[in-house]
């Protein structure tokens, strides 16, 4: 690892100035991404922003329809919040499938979002469920935040500060990891919404997180996995590598797919 | 360089140090508390695990002055020298839950973190699955789930925590 200097600010207003002085700072927050990058001197920030000391940037909270998530809730409180159980459960299970025990101590969603890879989970239940991306300087809707590997809107001197999910209908999401680094090979997260249907696909999209609209159409119409016999998901622009071929996981988002909605009809 | 100060194992200790230096380094180095491992360095293998504010982390994924100002127990915590065993250590002496010991510190410490989020009575299942992010490459894991079972239960009826 690179030399930097070190800076815990105690307000997200102290982390945004430490931003817009230090060209090239980067935010830690659970450091469980950003640590074993710079291990690695992929990463070499010369300025290390710690959220982690910042009061009330982690509170879990509804708001009238909304689930409200701090932006340091780590991946372990959200699994066992019982905030996030009663509204979202298939939000407290997705945070429960992350990485493992330790990981989750430390983790944090507002790092997973901001970090933005390609198998990532919550970018999943962040797009199928239509959430909000509030940071310090404005709030952004899922579709405009992810823009493909490792790149979202996030400008240079913004932070996230929390995370608003509108409450389902119903939802699940169902995760076919990678017995390795227990990442989604392919992840699909299913919610039925008062107005519409999502499905979103975490994993196997060549360009990050993507929805699967086929999927969502035929959903719309009637809420049951029965629907999306015949329907498949093409295999062209998804992600091919040793763990999977494209087409591989264009079958895998088929079967998810089904599966979480039959696990969604099955929360009732 | 940056001073952080912590508990670690109940004793407060003061330190200057390179922003980079990683926890496991800090208590390896600093501290000679090499009862912590490093295994893979890369957050897979959890020899590394420690507990921050009463939680299992993997202390090779986590820098020194982010621990500043908190409390951090090592495998050295457990149970004081000379003194009889943590229940959870001596369950693994027990059960013969370990061949080569390299994993052993990071096991327990995860072992104990779970006793205190999930009680002491696990099923086989639950412990399997939490031991997600250990690795060992001895025992096949057959005793180290039985240790575990063990020492939880005679955590119920021990002192140390």
């Amino acid at each position: 690892m690179y030399e930097f200097k070190y800076h815990r600010p105690g307000t997200v207003r102290q982390a945004a100035n430490l931003l817009v002085k230090n060209e090239d700072a980067k935010l830690i927050a659970g450091g469980h991404t950003l640590v074993p990058v710079m291990k690695q001197r992929l990463a070499s920030p010369p300025h290390l922003v710690d959220l982690s000391h910042i009061e009330g940037l982690d509170t879990i909270e509804m708001k009238g329809r909304s689930l409200v998530i701090g932006a340091t809730a780590k991946h372990a409180e959200v699994a066992n919040s019982a905030i996030v159980g009663e509204a979202i459960p298939a939000l407290a299970e997705l945070a429960g499938l992350i990485g493992d025990p330790a990981v989750r101590h430390r983790g944090t969603i507002g790092g997973s979002l901001a970090n933005n890879d390609p198998t990532a989970d919550y970018p999943a239940a962040v797009l199928a469920l239509g959430a909000t991306i509030v940071t310090n300087k404005r709030r952004l809707k899922a579709e405009e935040y992810f823009q493909g590997l490792f790149s979202t809107a996030l400008e240079a001197d913004e932070i996230i500060t929390k995370v608003m999910f509108p409450v389902p209908k119903k939802a699940a999401y169902i995760k076919f990891r990678n017995q390795a680094s227990r990442y989604a090979l392919v992840g699909v997260f299913v919610a039925k919404r008062p107005s519409d249907v999502r499905v979103a696909v975490t994993g196997a999209g060549s360009d990050g997180v993507f929805r699967a609209t086929a999927f969502e159409e035929a959903l719309k119409k009637r809420f049951s996995h029965k629907v999306l016999d015949g329907i498949a998901v093409p295999a062209e622009g998804l992600n091919s590598d040793l763990h999977g071929s494209a087409e591989y996981r264009a079958h895998l988002i088929g079967v998810l797919t089904r599966r979480a909605v039959e696990a969604a009809n099955a929360k009732d | 360089m940056a001073k952080i100060s912590m508990i670690v194992n109940g004793n407060p200790v003061n330190a200057n140090v390179d922003p980079r230096t990683l926890l496991v380094q800090f208590l390896r180095e600093n501290l000679r508390l090499t009862g912590t491992h490093v295994g893979c360095d890369t957050s897979q293998c959890g020899a590394c695990v420690v507990h921050l504010d009463g939680k299992a982390v993997k202390s090779c994924t986590t820098l020194a002055v982010m621990a500043d100002g908190h409390e951090v127990k090592t495998i050295e915590g457990l149970a004081a020298d000379g003194a009889p065993l943590h229940p959870m250590q001596e369950a693994f002496r027990e059960h013969h839950g370990l061949q080569c010991g390299f994993c052993t510190p990071g096991m327990i410490m995860t072992a104990v973190d779970l006793v205190h989020r999930k009680g002491h009575d696990l099923s086989d299942e639950v412990i399997r699955e939490e031991l997600e992010g250990n690795l060992c490459r001895c025992t096949g894991y057959q005793n180290i789930v039985a240790s575990i079972a063990a020492g939880a239960k005679a955590m119920a009826k021990s002192d140390l925590a």
